[in-house]
């Protein structure tokens, strides 16, 4: 059961992931539905590495779509350069254009956040911003990555029988980037990152590095931002700079946020929405494009002060939905039932919740099967 | 010549950049957050300028300022006053929302397409018909109208906000909070109501830079505060957040860069000069060039 629930995300993935390759092999994939599959996969890529910025690490980074951009335009270009010799969509070219464009996304993240990560929380956002502009006005205006016009960059075969390689290669590194970061946050890197989110005043006191941590959260991001990138110039046509602006790193934000700042819940709430804003999209004309953004910026707004208001607290507490199933499945824990009924002095509610461990103490102290257990907690008392 | 007429511009476009800044800065100040939204206050001005201008450009003028800071006061009491005491995360996440929400709202009302205005040409017909296009020609020297009337405008927006925080009681309130927030409680200032001011003064002072965009003949669109929003943010930073003088500094620095770029063949690349610019002054003086340095406490 432990294993199920450690391991689902990449058990789910893996699952869907032979299915819809199987069925694309058999040219079973219309598509309309291939394109809504590449881009469910390069969200899920997205907001799992922002998640790992703005969840674990507790800064926010409006710099997302910079990154992407990075590993779009170098992977795209190193593409467009090995499609003579090698081919643009050979396996070789795929992988050495996600390898280059992946490491100068990491690089630059380095780069941006050596400097930026000393400054704390608002400052880091709004270096993150001007970093996300600085590339877009790069890439728009530097003749090399095709300028104003665009980048054009080879496209997998619209064939419907080979298109589905695109998503199983993207299908891959969602699974990369699920290994490496879930092992990172697991680790012992992992819980310094947290601890930093939690109190960096008191992580820096326990000794931990804290620049050190924020840099090394800041490059997976970015790497793995660089990533999608370069899937994203495998599935479109050619770049445009325009598209990763500020508001392209909003909506990954917007999803992470959904999500619940999660991993499981960015990789849900990636495929909905990319699925909702496709679906709908394509059902209800361009018209709909303004109504979708209105629907989004009022969840959003009502999601984060119903999640973080002061004054909702207690509300939040009472129709929480794991305590609410706590209660109506798991009856209600007393610990003054544990032992003997005539200890009763703890019913009487205390704000220090150290009741539970001074009635297990009196339950051990009844028995009395193990006295050098009692001896050590003696102490604490 | 050219010289002076790109230092004159330089310090009409820095100008308007200060006058968002100070938005920015003493929300920041005061509220401790910052305040995405107050960019697409900007085009909420604009677009108010528009509709009321068929009546008239003053009153369209003052609609503008009153319906931003009316617009900035109900953005505070919805979205942020409830989330005063939580985590700054929360707080910038919803700023950013509601700067979404503004302009997917604007996108459904006023449309996608920019929108050419008139508001010079109402404001002075006389003017035109004796100075083509504005344009104040002395020998070889040429400057706008416009630009005359946006340094008047700063200059005295300036002076007149100095003069209200260092000698009103309203003023000295609003530093006092910023100074410590429950101290000046104790002190019997009104949190709250200086929160709802501090608001009202930023966003009306954004309609009355959007008037001057306007004036200078920028067209309505729906995106038209993202960018100006951004760069007085920058600029707002540059000078120090929270320093009313560091906003003003911040954003002539910036509005003076622009322009020197341009004349010296950048203009492309103006945006990525002025974010390398913030991230430069932020790694030398994280706290910006006025900005004072807090102790951080456990």
């Amino acid at each position: 059961m432990k294993f199920v629930k450690h391991y689902l995300s990449y058990i789910v993935i893996g699952a869907l992931a032979v299915i819809i390759s199987a069925v694309g092999a058999a040219g079973g994939i219309p598509g309309t539905f291939s394109a809504l599959l590449e881009q469910s996969v390069i969200a899920i890529i997205l907001a799992v590495s922002l998640n790992m910025v703005v969840g674990f690490l507790g800064e926010l980074s409006l710099g997302h779509a910079g990154f992407m951009c990075i590993g779009a335009y170098v992977g795209g270009k190193l593409a467009v350069l090995l499609s003579s010799s090698l081919g643009g969509t050979n396996i070789v070219t795929v992988i050495l254009a996600l390898i280059v464009g992946g490491l100068c996304a990491g690089i630059c993240g380095f780069i941006v956040g050596l400097p930026a990560l000393r400054l704390r929380g608002d400052y880091l956002a709004i270096v993150t911003l001007a970093f996300g502009e600085i590339v877009k006005n790069i890439f728009e205006n530097s003749e090399f990555f095709g300028g104003q016009t665009g980048l054009k960059t080879p496209e997998f075969t619209t064939q419907r029988s080979t298109r589905f390689v695109l998503f199983l290669i993207g299908a891959v590194i969602v699974l990369l980037t699920l290994f490496v970061i879930q092992n990172i946050i697991r680790s012992k890197h992992g819980r310094a990152i947290t601890a930093i989110r939690d109190n960096e005043i008191a992580a820096r006191a326990t000794g931990i590095n804290v620049t050190k941590y924020k840099l090394m959260g800041f490059i997976v991001s970015a790497v793995f931002a660089g990533l999608a990138g370069v899937l994203y110039s495998y599935s479109q046509q050619s770049l445009q700079a325009k598209t990763f602006d500020y508001n392209y790193s909003i909506e990954i934000l917007v999803i992470v946020v959904l999500g619940g700042m999660t991993v499981n819940g960015s990789i849900v709430s990636a495929v909905l929405i990319t699925a909702l804003n496709n679906i709908l999209q394509t059902n209800l004309g361009g018209s709909f494009a303004v109504a979708k953004d209105l629907i989004y910026a009022v969840v959003l707004i009502l999601l984060v002060i119903y999640r973080n208001a002061p004054a909702l607290k207690s509300f939040r507490e009472k129709y929480n939905l794991a305590n609410l199933w706590k209660r109506l499945v798991k009856p209600k824990h007393d610990p003054s039932r544990v032992g003997d009924d005539s200890v009763r002095w703890d019913v009487v509610p205390t704000k220090i919740s150290m009741d539970e461990v001074l009635s297990t103490d009196v339950v051990i102290d009844t028995t009395g099967d193990n006295s050098a257990d009692i001896g050590e907690r003696g102490g604490n008392k | 010549m050219k010289f002076l007429e790109t230092l004159i511009n330089g310090f009409s476009i820095g100008g308007i950049y200060a006058m968002i800044a100070l938005g920015y800065t003493m929300v920041y100040g005061i509220a401790k957050m910052l305040n995405f939204a107050h960019g697409d206050i900007i085009m909420v001005g604009a677009y108010v300028i528009i509709l009321f201008l068929p009546i008239n450009p003053v009153v369209a003028i003052i609609a503008a300022v009153v319906l931003c800071a009316l617009l900035g006061i109900s953005i505070e009491k919805i979205a942020y006053k409830p989330l005063r005491g939580a985590s700054p995360l929360a707080v910038l996440i919803t700023a950013i929302g509601v700067s979404y929400l503004l302009q997917s709202l604007a996108q459904i009302i006023a449309g996608p397409n920019p929108k050419l205005n008139n508001l010079f040409e109402k404001l002075f017909p006389k003017f035109l018909e004796t100075h083509r296009g504005g344009i104040i020609t002395i020998g070889s020297f040429n400057i706008k109208l416009s630009t005359i009337i946006t340094l008047a405008c700063v200059a005295v927006v300036m002076v007149g906000l100095t003069l209200f925080v260092k000698r009103t009681k309203t003023g000295r309130a609003m530093v006092a909070v910023s100074e410590d927030k429950g101290a000046a409680q104790l002190m019997g200032v009104n949190v709250n109501s200086i929160i709802m001011i501090t608001f009202a003064i930023g966003s009306a002072l954004a309609a009355l830079a959007s008037t001057l965009m306007m004036l200078d003949g920028q067209k309505f669109a729906v995106d038209m505060g993202s960018l100006p929003g951004i760069k007085a943010f920058t600029a707002a930073v540059i000078g120090g957040i929270g320093s009313i003088p560091g906003a003003m500094l911040g954003g002539i620095v910036l509005g003076l860069v622009e322009c020197f770029a341009q004349m010296a063949g950048f203009g492309e690349y103006t945006v990525a000069i002025e974010f390398s610019i913030l991230i430069i002054v932020l790694l030398v003086k994280p706290t910006g060039i006025l900005g004072k340095k807090r102790r951080e406490k456990v």
